[in-house]
């Protein structure tokens, strides 16, 4: 599969502050790629890039091979979901879904067949006539969508369109985002800070921070195995310690030594490790590689939150649906598959997420 | 190319902008000049002098025009801060009924033409037996001055959160107390902005003046008027050069002091 | 029960100094001199000097009421793009002459515009002929322009702010041009300031007789002049009831004509 978009070396800043530094993105036809980053990381700029909302200071927006970078967003064969819906508020739900096929001056009777599959597409059939504001915010986001697709782009940017809704219909907006998506079999662009969503719903994840791409993967490489200590941090709840590589396959971590099955990181090098919480085994303290004190305890539901202090003072955390009690002595053990090591990160940028706190 | 036409654009902006800028400034400026020009002619640059002041400020009638002009603007906003601040607090617990009612005959004085309302309060000044004078003028701006203090009100009333003001009243304090402690506070950059709005438009006004001021008084509206009739002397340039710097710098003050105050919160 | 009475005060002044006032304008218009009822001031319009004067005062009112809409609402677009955040600077300054005394700006063009003012004597110096500015409807149109520009001005940008960046984006997203956004949705989401701004400018346009005076000599009577004569030199505050009965219902009217063409009923900007 050839890519259907490519940012190539783009840049652009606002004021003098660089939002994006060189940046390189590809995205392939009928996927649902998801841009992921905390505000200001640069992926909405990245997005409005694409739409042609904003333009590049340097590099070039590829589409479907045309290059598009000097296009007007009028003229650009694809459609935007904004974040707090933009719909027109002095039209009905109709003539706000009519919007961009009169301008393409489609025939009537087009224009209402489209209307009506587009409803019904987004479950409101029969609203053609109601006025905007009398919409909850879920539906004025159904109609968001609707509004976008009659008009059948090749794809469909989404700019954090479930920010304002409330938790519950956010769940439920994300399923019917996946069906949308393989019903109309476009590709989506989709931004968002939430990290759950964008592991519910993409083939692609871009984890963004400050201007760069700090990985690119499907939902399980970014979250089983992150690239740097960003990623790591940002989805999801990790402990990224400071380690030493010994050798192939076996890691220091506060003098304790752990097998793991990373490769290729010489020996004796400074490296970061990750372990997800839940990935830490809670052994009598004879059995596990390092000693800890249990200092923290909370139920939450689906396992129990525990804070193990070892004697160098750095607090673990894990999850376990093992409780351990507060002040028992304990061993921590992880199975070698499970411990990440990540590269120390180049920049002083990435090195401003901290690393053992 | 693109870039170019968005710098073609922005010029073409830009060209715009300063068109409008000096339509608007440019007889400002020329009256500016001329008050310091040593020279009854409008056309020659006579050098610097600041004779037409001096004259000014020697003038009796300029003096008490002036005088007339602060104490009627002072006086009229405070009277209709007062009243309007109290006629906000109760409008906003009305039932909507009798809230329509009040709110729209509170328009009308904003919405009338000034010639109407000049002449209405003309003929009720002289129905109700009050000479026309110092007094009708003041009574005049008070009417004219409250919608615009109910309307910098409302909305802060509005805004206020009512439990607030139920909560003081829960830990104790009497209705009063909690309103002066609690409410007011709240509402008072409204009430402030009510005032100086009311102020200034006393200060500008000349129609509803005009009407209501009798013979013997003048502010410095109706003693411009009547001064331009006869033939403008450069002391009027002088005045108006002193009553401009004085509302630029009014405005710099209410426009830009209470915007920094919120942003240092 | 005690907050009610806050309102007395207010509404004691409002029946004494806004609701009699207006009553007494009804009654003065519907009355002769011996206190009579009439319809002969009201009537009176219809003479050929009255109504000259009235057709005058709308034409004018109309033209600069069309001019100050044209160069009002490409600036308040520039303005909107430009001012962010309403402490804006450039704002504030198309805004500022608004407070100006209204006396001062027109007194500042009589200076421009006499005979041996400013602008002549700048023609002279460029060995051209000189004009007569002053004195014509043209001064008159000028002078209602100047003063009423930045009242257009202020509604439209105040609601041209509110306009969310995204609904323009989302149109252009959609395929529409520059001009087909500024059509469908510029326009119509920005009615209510523009129906303000219009009335804004069209009833003190309408209304005036100090403009006029000043920058229209003697010669050019609107029905401002007429009104105000009649009071002020002191001849038949019935006739000048009369006569502005009838030019409150030409405001009504103006009004209502441009509330009709408000469809979505968003012209409540007051």
């Amino acid at each position: 599969m050839s890519s259907l978009i490519d940012l190539i070396n783009v840049s652009k800043s606002f004021d003098g502050t660089l939002v994006l530094d060189d940046l390189n993105l590809s995205v392939k036809e009928n996927t649902f790629v998801t841009l992921l980053g905390p505000s200001g990381c640069g992926k909405t700029t990245t997005l409005r890039i694409i739409g042609g909302f904003e333009r590049a200071d340097a590099g070039k927006v590829i589409f479907d091979g045309q290059d598009i970078s000097n296009l007007p967003p009028n003229k650009r064969q694809l459609n935007t979901v904004f974040q707090k819906y933009a719909l027109f508020t002095h039209m009905n739900i109709a003539e706000n879904i009519a919007f961009g096929l009169k301008i393409k001056n489609k025939p009537k009777s087009y224009i209402q067949d489209k209307i009506k599959y587009a409803l019904k597409l987004v479950n409101l059939d029969g609203y053609e006539n109601r006025g905007v504001d009398s919409l909850s915010g879920g539906q004025q986001q159904r109609i968001a969508i609707a509004r976008a697709i009659v008009n059948e782009p090749r794809v469909l940017l989404l700019d954090e369109p479930l920010g304002a809704l409330d938790l519950k219909l956010r769940q439920d907006m994300q399923y019917e985002l996946i069906r949308l998506k393989n019903e109309l079999g476009i590709t989506f662009i989709y931004v968002t800070h939430d990290q759950e969503e964008a592991l519910t719903m993409s083939d692609t994840i871009v984890v963004m921070n400050q201007g760069y791409i700090q990985q690119m993967g499907t939902p399980e490489q970014i979250y089983n195995e992150p690239e740097n200590a960003f990623v790591a941090d940002f989805i999801g709840e990790s402990n990224i310690l400071h380690g030493t590589m010994i050798r192939d396959e076996l890691v220091e971590i506060f003098g304790a030594k752990f097998p793991c099955v990373d490769k290729g990181f010489g020996t004796n090098s400074p490296v970061d490790v990750v372990i997800r919480p839940e990935d830490i085994d809670l052994v009598s303290p004879e059995e596990g590689s390092l000693k800890g004190v249990c200092t923290h305890l909370i139920f939450k539901g689906v396992h129990y939150e525990m804070e193990v202090t070892t004697p160098d003072g750095f607090e673990w955390l894990v999850h376990s649906t093992d409780m351990c009690p507060v002040g028992k002595e304990v061993g921590i053990h992880v199975d070698p598959f499970d411990i990440q090591i990540m590269n120390k990160p180049a920049s002083e940028d990435e090195e401003a997420v901290g690393v053992n706190e | 190319m693109k870039k170019t036409k968005d710098s073609f654009k922005k010029m073409v902006e830009n060209f715009y902008l300063t068109l409008i800028m000096v339509f608007l400034y440019a007889p400002i400026a020329t009256l500016m000049v001329l008050s310091f020009s040593n020279s009854k002619s409008r056309t020659q640059w006579g050098g610097f002098t600041l004779r037409w002041y001096g004259e000014m400020f020697e003038s009796a009638t300029i003096m008490n025009a002036l005088q007339n002009t602060l104490v009627i603007a002072f006086a009229s906003a405070l009277l209709a801060t007062v009243i309007g601040t109290a006629a906000a607090i109760a409008i906003n617990s009305m039932e909507p009924f009798p809230k329509t009612v009040i709110m729209g005959i509170t328009n009308i004085p904003m919405l009338n033409a000034d010639i109407v309302t000049g002449i209405s309060l003309m003929l009720a000044f002289i129905a109700f037996g009050i000479s026309l004078g110092f007094k009708t003028i003041l009574i005049a701006h008070i009417t004219f001055n409250i919608p615009y203090v109910i309307l910098s009100v409302m909305p802060k009333l509005k805004q206020t959160n009512k439990s607030v003001y139920e909560a003081a009243m829960d830990l104790g304090a009497s209705p009063v107390y909690a309103f002066f402690k609690v409410v007011f506070p709240d509402i008072l950059p409204g009430v402030l902005s009510g005032f100086l709005l009311a102020f200034t438009m006393s200060l500008d006004d000349f129609i509803i003046t005009h009407f209501t001021k009798g013979a013997g008084i003048n502010t410095l509206s109706t003693l411009i008027y009547s001064e331009v009739r006869r033939g403008i002397k450069p002391s009027m340039y002088a005045l108006s050069t002193i009553i401009f710097v004085t509302v630029l710098v009014l405005l710099i003050i209410t426009n830009f002091a209470p915007h920094k105050k919120q942003e240092s919160r | 029960m005690s907050k009610k009475l806050l309102s007395g005060p207010y509404l004691v002044w409002m029946i004494g100094f806004t609701v009699i006032p207006l009553i007494l304008i009804v009654y003065y218009g519907l009355t002769d001199r011996a206190g009579a009822f009439t319809l002969a001031n009201v009537v009176s319009i219809a003479t050929a000097e009255h109504a000259k004067a009235l057709w005058l005062s709308l034409g004018l009112s109309f033209v600069s009421t069309l001019i100050c809409l044209l160069l009002a609402y490409p600036l308040a677009m520039i303005l909107r793009k430009r001012g962010v955040g309403k402490g804006s600077f450039v704002v504030f300054i198309f805004i500022l002459p608004m407070w100006m005394n209204f006396l001062l700006r027109t007194l500042a063009w009589q200076t421009l515009l006499e005979r041996n003012g400013v602008i002549n004597g700048i023609l002279t110096a460029l060995r051209l002929p000189t004009q007569s500015l002053i004195n014509t409807p043209g001064a008159i149109v000028l002078g209602m322009v100047y003063n009423f520009l930045p009242f257009m001005v202020l509604p439209i940008y105040n609601v041209l702010c509110k306009i969310d960046d995204n609904t323009i984006n989302a149109a252009h997203d959609l395929g529409a041009n520059f001009w087909q956004t500024l059509l469908l949705i510029w326009f119509p989401l920005s009615v209510p300031g523009i129906i303000s701004g219009v009335t804004m400018v069209f009833v003190p346009a309408l209304t005036t007789f100090v403009i006029s005076n000043l920058l229209g000599g003697s010669k050019i009577l609107l029905i401002g002049n007429v009104i105000e004569q009649e009071f002020t030199r002191g001849s038949n505050w019935h006739l000048g009831s009369g006569l502005s009965l009838v030019l409150m219902i030409f405001i009504l009217a103006s009004m209502a004509l441009i509330a009709k063409y408000d469809k979505n009923g968003e012209g409540s900007a007051f």
